[in-house]
């Protein structure tokens, strides 16, 4: 490469390369880092057998690996049908977000970003009301009453201080119950990230931090965003352990979150995980990635898929056959058609329910604005 | 108000403040008092002196150096049901948690229909008048007032810092509780001892007159006070009108008044584009624009950072002087 001598130095073809080969080529190399816990290969191979869970944890973790991607699938056509509006796409962190909420009980804390509905979705998010929410209907943001799963976190990172409180009063309420709180290799740019993993290590709370590294950034690849390379090793500088898992590997994900979770139960305080993954989706189902990576470049991480790699152990461990697979992938698409057709029967919102749950007792001024919407509608 | 006068104690506003929180802490295992310098030193006012010794240092103490984390980390302790209570150690430290506050703090309640509800109190001193360093004399209440789902209250004497703050933890929903830095220790009056409520969204007449309407609160009080004493001494009657809480603000006491006198000053130290005092002021135009004999009046800290200048320092924070020359001024048009 030549050029004239006044114009600026024009950076080397590697330092502006395209995110994905950054990506891929990160991704690769961390299937070489013996720091990196992976159970099964992406070829299905076993590699660390002394680690794997249960039979039925296994099965489990398939099902609701399953009912996750079923429910990216079928966003999909719901957003080009018009009958779901922008969201987040997930499928491909599959392994990484039911891996991590698998490890966690009803009385623990989930704070997902909007990426996170298959983590939401494991931990009992019900389907209807899930869809409602990226409906923009209000009924989605009726949080069940027997879960602590928090609405979708728009911005970024604010919810990993909020983990930290929520985590601390459990500890205070002298109960065993953990908070875990999902962010991205983009997130973890915030301030409050920062502040968060040191304040969890400083009141030492039963916090389990879930850092899912998918290379992305809208655009940016996680190569621009950061000159690290191991996101886990952040945890040091806070004094709280730092895990790097294959975050396509489900059995990987969930064995050291269950660690994790085990150790904030038994009052040892909080744990850095970050998911190795990829998102193999747009940023939103409104996003046109071929502005920053090309679709073609994809074709590599099929191989990876982390639905696909439980599938080959599976069936290669003999615990599921075709048949008993096929007869989950139809349990699981009648409970989202059913799920469906809850989310439809929801009534759109009434004008005056902007004015709701503003405060416990409505203001003068928001009682005085009540009546100014019920008269307009009158009109 | 339920004290009766053998009943209560010279205070400072400072020590209004402490008896106030030592009272919620004896009451409610959930309240915790957070923040930097909170716990052993007591607060960089005194204001929580003596407390962690009293409730030990997991009701009371000090977290890492960062606003927003103390803010979120109350958050979270919010929904999971204890009574948060958080000391941004000054009002213009309050800023690098502006995300969780403008994010979070206010809707929780509506983000998730009430299944979660945050009843979360942050103190913050504010303003001037003592010849603080930069960044130490800030009003930022209109930010935290245009913010929905947050309540924003502003006492300017003793017993009301006692009985507002206990009202404020007490309540449901979130509170910002504001405290004149030049009150903390330069008034001191009989507060009630015991549990002692002020009701939030109920303003205070402060003096009665029939001439000219001045809407103040916190630290303003105070310097309205004196300006309407001097008015007095010159035949006008002023009524001084200490709001109390901006969100919900009692907007009916204030059109009874401007009925009753026709003229509007309106006083903070705040900068003056996009300040409370303009939300005033619009409200009574709006509300109460046949009973004005004048244009309303505004007097206020001017679109400049707050100066550290202590030589100058009271050309930018209002006194009764340029008070005073705003009630020549409605009486006069």
């Amino acid at each position: 490469m030549t050029s004239p001598k006044s114009a600026p130095a024009q950076p080397e073809a590697s330092d502006t390369a395209p995110g994905y080969q950054a990506a891929q080529a990160a991704y690769d190399a961390a299937q070489h880092d013996t720091h990196m816990v992976q159970i099964v290969a992406p070829d299905g191979r076993v590699v660390r057998p002394d680690l794997l869970p249960a039979p039925e944890v296994r099965l489990e973790l398939y099902r609701q690996m399953r009912r996750a991607r079923h429910f990216d699938e079928r966003g999909w056509v719901l957003y080009r049908q018009g009958r779901l509006g922008v969201f987040p796409p997930f499928g491909g962190m599959e392994a990484s977000q039911v891996g991590t909420a698998a490890a966690l009980t009803k009385d623990d804390w989930l704070f997902p970003t909007y990426r996170d509905t298959g983590a939401a979705l494991t931990l009992g998010l019900p389907i209807a009301r899930t869809l409602a929410y990226w409906r923009t209907s209000p009924h989605g943001w009726h949080m069940p009453a027997d879960l602590k799963v928090l609405p979708f976190y728009i911005p970024i990172a604010t919810q990993y201080p909020q983990a930290v409180g929520a985590a601390l009063a459990e500890r205070r309420k002298g109960t065993r119950n953990v908070a875990m709180a999902f962010i991205g290799d983009g997130g973890s740019s915030e301030g409050d990230f920062h502040e968060a993993l040191n304040f969890a290590g400083a009141l030492n709370a039963p916090c389990v931090f879930i850092l899912q590294n998918n290379g992305w950034a809208i655009s940016v690849p996680t190569r621009t965003q950061t000159r690290a390379t191991d996101l886990s090793r952040r945890a040091e500088g806070y004094g709280i352990p730092g895990v790097r898992v294959d975050g396509n590997d489900a059995l990987a994900t969930y064995h050291v979150t269950a660690q994790a979770v085990a150790r904030a139960r038994n009052g040892e305080g909080p744990t850095l995980i970050e998911t190795v993954t990829y998102r193999v989706k747009p940023h939103t189902v409104a996003d046109d990635p071929s502005r920053y990576r090309s679709e073609a470049e994809l074709e590599g991480w099929d191989a990876k898929d982390p639905v696909l790699r439980l599938r080959t152990h599976l069936l290669a461990e003999g615990l599921m056959t075709e048949a008993s697979e096929a007869e989950l992938l139809a349990e699981v698409a009648a409970e989202f058609e059913a799920a469906l057709q809850e989310a439809d029967s929801y009534p759109d919102p009434t004008p005056a329910e902007i004015l709701d749950h503003v405060f416990a007792e409505p203001t003068p001024q928001l009682k005085k604005q009540r009546e100014q919407i019920l008269a307009e509608e009158q009109q | 108000m339920t004290a009766t006068a053998t009943n209560t104690k010279t205070m400072t506003m400072v020590a209004a403040i402490n008896d106030a929180l030592d009272l919620a802490l004896g009451a409610d295992s959930a309240v915790h008092i957070f923040g930097e310098d909170v716990g052993v030193m007591g607060g960089v006012f005194r204001a929580t002196d003596g407390l962690q010794a009293k409730y030990g240092a997991e009701r009371v103490f000090d977290t890492p150096l960062a606003e927003a984390a103390i803010v979120g980390m109350g958050i979270g302790m919010g929904l999971a049901g204890l009574k948060p209570i958080a000391e941004i150690q000054f009002a213009g430290f309050l800023y690098p948690a502006l995300d969780q506050i403008l994010s979070h703090v206010g809707r929780y309640r509506h983000r998730t229909r009430s299944r979660y509800h945050l009843p979360m109190v942050i103190r913050a001193p504010y303003g001037g008048g003592v010849h603080t360093p930069e960044q130490h004399a800030d009003s930022p209440e209109a930010i935290l007032a245009h913010t929905p789902g947050v309540k924003v209250v502003i006492p300017s004497t003793p017993a009301d810092a006692k009985g507002l703050l206990l009202s404020a933890i007490n309540d449901p929903d979130p509170v910002f509780f504001f405290e004149a830095i030049k009150l903390y220790r330069s008034v001191k009056e009989e507060v009630p001892l015991g549990d002692y409520r002020v009701p939030l969204g109920k303003a205070r007449v402060v003096t009665q007159g029939d001439d000219v309407t001045v809407v103040c609160y916190g630290g303003m009080v105070e310097v309205a006070q004196k300006a309407a004493e001097a008015a007095r001494t010159a035949g006008i009657g002023v009524e001084v009108i200490d709001l109390r809480t901006l969100v919900p603000m009692d907007t009916e006491t204030v059109l009874a008044s401007v009925a009753k006198t026709g003229r509007v000053v309106v006083v903070t130290e705040a900068p003056r584009t996009g300040g409370f005092h303009s939300e005033i002021s619009a409200t009574i135009a709006e509300e109460a624009i046949e009973y004005l004999r004048a244009p309303i009046v505004r007097v206020t800290g001017f679109d400049a950072p707050y100066p550290p200048f202590t030589a100058i320092e009271d050309v930018y924070r209002p006194n009764p002087v340029r008070v005073a020359k705003a009630i020549k001024q409605v009486m006069a048009y």
